[in-house]
C-alpha cells in the first residue's frame, strides 16, 4: 500500500497540473484554421424533423451532383438534452461542423463568447446577401454588430385550436372572435364550463428557460406592436403591456382554464385541451388526427394585424470550419429562392426573406391554410441578440413561473424584480 | 538526464531499497493495480482537481485555439451562489429531501430485510419486487409515477375529495416529500440486498441466546439485529446521503425542472443549468464544490454516529 503512495500522489499531482492548465492553449483568433476562400469537402448538421432532414438529404445530392470536388455530408444533430447543448460541447471539443441549421437566436451571444462561430460578414457579399434575403429584419439577429448567424426560416406563434371541441362549446370554429383578452377569456371560460374540454389552454408550465417564447413573449410582441424583452441593453417588459399580458396569463391559470402541471401525453391530441400556442409545423403534425384552425395571439384591445414570435431557426458557420469558402456558398445555395421555394413545399416552414407570400404564390394557392402563417410572418420578431440570452430567460421564467403560474408572488414583483435581474444581467 | 548517484551503483544494498522505496516489495502488484490507479486518476481525480481551478476563476469554455482571459477571482464564484437565493433554496431543499429519504431508506430496508431473512413465505418473490425499481431506469419509472400523482391520477382519483390541492407535484410543500418518496421506493430494493449480505454475519446463536433468556421479536431485533448489522447502517446511511445529494433525473423529470417554482430544485439541477445551460461553469462548480463539502461533513458525521464505541 505504502509503495503505491508516492505514485499516486505523483500521478495525481501532474495530473492536477495539467487539469489547471487546461483549456487555455493555443493562439487563434477565434476564427478558427478556416480561410474565408478555402474549399474542400464540410459537414452540415440538420435538425432531426423528418420533413427538414427530407429537405437537407435533396439540398445535399442537388450541391454534390454539382459539385464533385467540394462535397457536402449531412447528419442529424447529435443527441442531447437539446440542440443547444450538443453544440456547445461541439464548440468546446473543436468537433463542430461547418454549418447547422437549426440555430436558435437565443444561444448564438454564447457561442459568439466562445469564439465558436465566424462572423458571415467576413465574407465580401456576406452582409448584402443576409440583407437582400431577410430585408431590414435581418439586423434584428446581429450579434456584437456581426451576423454570426443567416435568419434562415420562421414558425410564426399562432393560438392553433380544436374546431370539433370549439363547436362542442358553442363557438363558432370560424369565427371564434377570440381576438381581446376579454373576449379570449370569456371562450376559455366557454369551453371549460360546457365540459368540451378539460383545459382550455396547456402552455407547458414548466421551468425551462424557452417557455416563456410560447406563452408570455409572443402575446406581449402583439401587445407592444414588436418590442422585444430588451431593446437599447434594458428589459422592456416592466410596462402597462407587460403588465396586461402577465395578468392575462394570471387570470388564465388563477381560473383554472389553464393546468399548472405538464401534460403526461400530447393534450391538443387526446382532446384535454381544447387550444396551444403552435406554429406552422403542427398543421404537418397533427395532419388529420385533429380537425385544427388558426387565429391570431390575442392583445388587450383586439386589434388585428398583430406582431408574435417568430420562433425562428437559423444558419451558423463554425470557426472549426476549414473550408470555409465552399461552406459560404453552398449555405447560399441552401438559401437560395429555390432551396428556399423547396423547403416551403416539404416543411411548410416559412422561409424568412422579404415578400414571401408574392415570391412563392403557387404554393400559398395550392395550401391555403399556411397562407395565415404567410401573412402573420411578415410581422414577426425574435429573441433579441444579447449578453447572457439564456441566463436572461431562465431568470424571467423563475419570476415568471413564482407569479403568474403559481400565484405566490405578485405580477408587480414579478415585472419589476426580473427586469433589474435582467438589466443586470444585459449590462455585465 | 539525471545521473543516478555513483554511491548507488556500487552499493546494491542501497539501489534495492530505492527501488523498494518507489516501486514497492511487491512491483508486480503495483503492476496490476496500475490501470485503477490510473482509471481513478483521470476519471475522478483530474476532474475534481480541475473543478476546483474553475471554481477559483472567470471561466467559461471556448473553442480549441481561442484565447482568452481566465483570471482568478479568489472566492467571488462561492459569494456569488451563497447570496443566489435560488442556490440557498436547492440546498434547503436537499436538507428536506434527505431528512424524508435517508431515515425512511434504513429503516424500511432494515425491516424488509430482516422479514426475508427470517424466512417469509415468497420470500425470493418479494426480493425481486423489491429490486425491479432498482434496475429499472428512472425516466420509465417516473413516468409511472407523473400518471400516478398528476392532479387526474390514480392517487387523487381513490382520494377523491381528500385529495390534495395544489396535487403532488405542483404543491411548493408536496414536491419534494413525494419525491423522496419515490427515491425511497426505487432504491430500496438495493439496500435491502445489503442489509441481507449483513444480516448472514449476526450469528444465529446471539438470536437463540437471546431468546433463551425469554427476548421477544421487537426485544431481538432491537438487541442483536440492529447492533449486528451497525456496519451495514453506516454504509446504507453514507450511501443514501451522497445518492440523495446528487439528486437530478427525479426533480428534471417528476417536477419538470424543479418545480413548482423551485420547492423541488437541488444543488445538482442548478449546477446543470448554470454549466451546461447558461455556459457558466465557474458558478457550477462553487456549487459542486459547496456540494462536495456539505456531503462530506454529512457522511462524516453519519460514520461517527454510528461508530460502535
Amino acid at each position: 500500500m505504502k509503495t503505491i503512495r508516492p505514485l499516486a500522489i505523483l500521478g495525481a499531482a501532474a495530473l492536477l497540473v495539467a487539469g489547471c492548465s487546461g483549456g487555455g492553449g493555443g493562439g487563434g483568433n477565434g476564427d478558427g484554421g478556416g480561410a474565408a476562400d478555402a474549399t474542400g469537402a464540410i459537414d452540415i448538421w440538420l435538425s432531426n424533423n423528418e420533413q427538414e432532414l427530407a429537405w437537407g438529404t435533396a439540398v445535399v445530392d442537388a450541391w454534390n451532383a454539382e459539385n464533385p470536388d467540394e462535397q457536402v455530408t449531412a447528419q442529424e444533430i447529435p443527441a442531447g438534452a437539446s440542440s443547444e447543448e450538443a453544440i456547445t460541447a461541439a464548440i468546446t471539443a473543436g468537433t463542430a461542423p461547418c454549418l447547422v441549421f437549426n440555430i436558435a437566436t437565443a444561444a448564438v451571444s454564447g457561442w459568439v463568447r466562445q469564439g465558436g462561430l465566424v462572423d458571415l460578414a467576413q465574407f465580401e457579399d456576406g452582409a448584402s446577401y443576409i440583407t437582400d434575403r431577410g430585408g431590414e429584419g435581418a439586423e434584428a439577429y446581429m450579434t456584437d454588430d456581426g451576423f454570426y448567424q443567416l435568419p434562415w426560416k420562421s414558425n410564426p406563434v399562432m393560438v392553433m385550436y380544436n374546431r370539433t371541441i370549439f363547436a362542442d362549446a358553442g363557438l363558432d370554429p370560424d369565427n371564434p372572435g377570440m381576438e381581446s383578452f376579454d373576449d379570449f377569456l370569456a371562450g376559455a371560460r366557454q369551453i371549460v364550463e360546457s365540459g368540451a374540454s378539460q383545459s382550455a389552454i396547456w402552455p407547458s408550465p414548466t421551468s425551462e428557460f424557452y417557455q416563456p417564447w410560447f406563452d408570455f413573449y409572443p402575446l406581449y410582441l402583439a401587445e407592444t406592436g414588436g418590442t422585444m424583452l430588451v431593446e437599447d441593453g434594458a428589459a422592456t417588459f416592466d410596462s402597462d403591456e407587460g403588465r396586461a399580458v402577465a395578468e392575462f396569463w394570471a387570470s388564465v391559470y388563477a381560473e383554472g382554464l389553464a393546468p399548472q402541471e405538464a401534460s403526461t401525453d400530447d393534450a391538443m391530441a387526446v382532446g384535454t385541451t381544447a387550444m396551444q400556442l403552435a406554429g406552422p409545423w403542427a398543421i404537418a403534425s397533427y395532419g388529420d388526427a385533429v380537425d385544427v384552425g388558426f387565429m391570431p395571439v390575442p392583445t388587450s384591445t383586439g386589434s388585428g394585424d398583430v406582431y408574435t414570435f417568430a420562433d425562428s431557426k437559423n444558419v451558423s458557420m463554425f470557426t472549426s470550419c476549414e473550408a470555409q469558402g465552399t461552406a459560404w456558398e453552398f449555405l447560399k445555395f441552401a438559401t437560395s429562392e429555390d432551396s428556399d421555394g423547396q423547403l416551403l413545399e416539404l416543411t411548410g416552414q416559412m422561409p424568412l426573406r422579404t415578400d414571401l407570400a408574392a415570391t412563392f404564390p403557387d404554393y400559398f394557392e395550392a395550401n391555403p391554410s399556411y397562407e395565415t402563417f404567410a401573412d402573420q410572418a411578415e410581422r414577426v420578431a425574435d429573441v433579441p441578440s444579447v449578453p447572457n440570452s439564456v441566463e436572461v430567460w431562465q431568470a424571467f421564467r423563475d419570476d415568471y413561473s413564482a407569479a403568474v403560474i403559481f400565484g405566490t408572488s405578485s405580477v408587480e414583483e414579478f415585472l419589476s424584480g426580473a427586469a433589474e435581474t435582467i438589466d443586470g444581467l444585459v449590462a455585465e | 538526464m539525471a545521473s543516478v548517484p555513483a554511491t548507488e551503483l556500487r552499493d546494491p544494498g542501497r539501489l534495492r531499497a530505492s527501488r523498494r522505496r518507489w516501486l514497492g516489495t511487491q512491483p508486480i502488484g503495483s503492476l496490476f493495480s496500475l490501470p485503477y490507479l490510473v482509471f481513478v486518476l483521470v476519471i475522478f481525480a483530474y476532474p475534481l482537481g480541475f473543478a476546483v481551478y474553475i471554481a477559483f476563476h472567470d471561466y467559461f469554455f471556448t473553442a480549441p485555439g481561442v484565447e482568452v482571459a481566465k483570471p482568478f477571482v479568489g472566492l467571488d464564484n462561492f459569494v456569488t451562489v451563497l447570496t443566489d437565493e435560488r442556490v440557498l433554496e436547492s440546498f434547503r431543499n436537499t436538507g428536506v429531501f434527505l431528512l424524508i429519504n435517508v431515515p425512511l431508506t434504513v429503516v424500511l430496508s432494515m425491516v424488509l430485510a430482516t422479514a426475508l431473512d427470517s424466512g417469509v413465505r415468497w420470500a425470493s418473490a418479494y426480493r425481486i419486487a423489491f429490486y425491479v425499481p432498482y434496475l429499472t431506469a428512472s425516466v420509465s419509472l417516473v413516468g409511472v409515477w407523473m400518471l400516478l400523482f398528476s392532479s387526474g391520477g390514480l392517487i387523487n382519483s381513490v382520494l377523491g375529495p381528500l385529495a390534495p390541492s395544489p396535487s403532488w407535484l405542483i404543491s411548493s410543500s408536496l414536491a419534494m416529500p413525494t419525491i423522496a418518496l419515490y427515491v425511497t421506493w426505487k432504491q430500496l430494493g438495493f439496500y435491502i440486498l445489503l442489509y441481507l449480505a449483513a444480516l448472514q454475519n449476526v450469528p444465529r446463536e446471539l438470536h437463540e441466546s437471546a431468546m433463551t433468556d425469554g427476548a421477544n421479536g421487537w426485544q431481538r431485533f432491537r438487541a442483536v439485529t440492529v447492533p449486528g448489522v451497525r456496519s451495514a447502517t453506516t454504509l446504507v446511511l453514507i450511501l443514501a446521503i451522497i445518492t440523495g445529494a446528487n439528486l437530478f433525473t427525479e426533480p428534471y423529470l417528476l417536477t419538470n425542472g424543479g418545480g413548482p417554482d423551485g420547492a423541488s430544485s437541488t444543488p445538482v439541477l442548478l449546477i446543470y443549468q448554470q454549466g451546461i445551460q447558461q455556459q457558466n461553469p465557474d458558478t457550477a462548480a462553487a456549487i459542486g464544490m459547496l456540494l462536495v463539502i456539505v456531503v462530506g461533513l454529512l457522511s462524516l458525521t453519519a460514520n461517527r454516529l454510528t461508530k460502535e464505541s
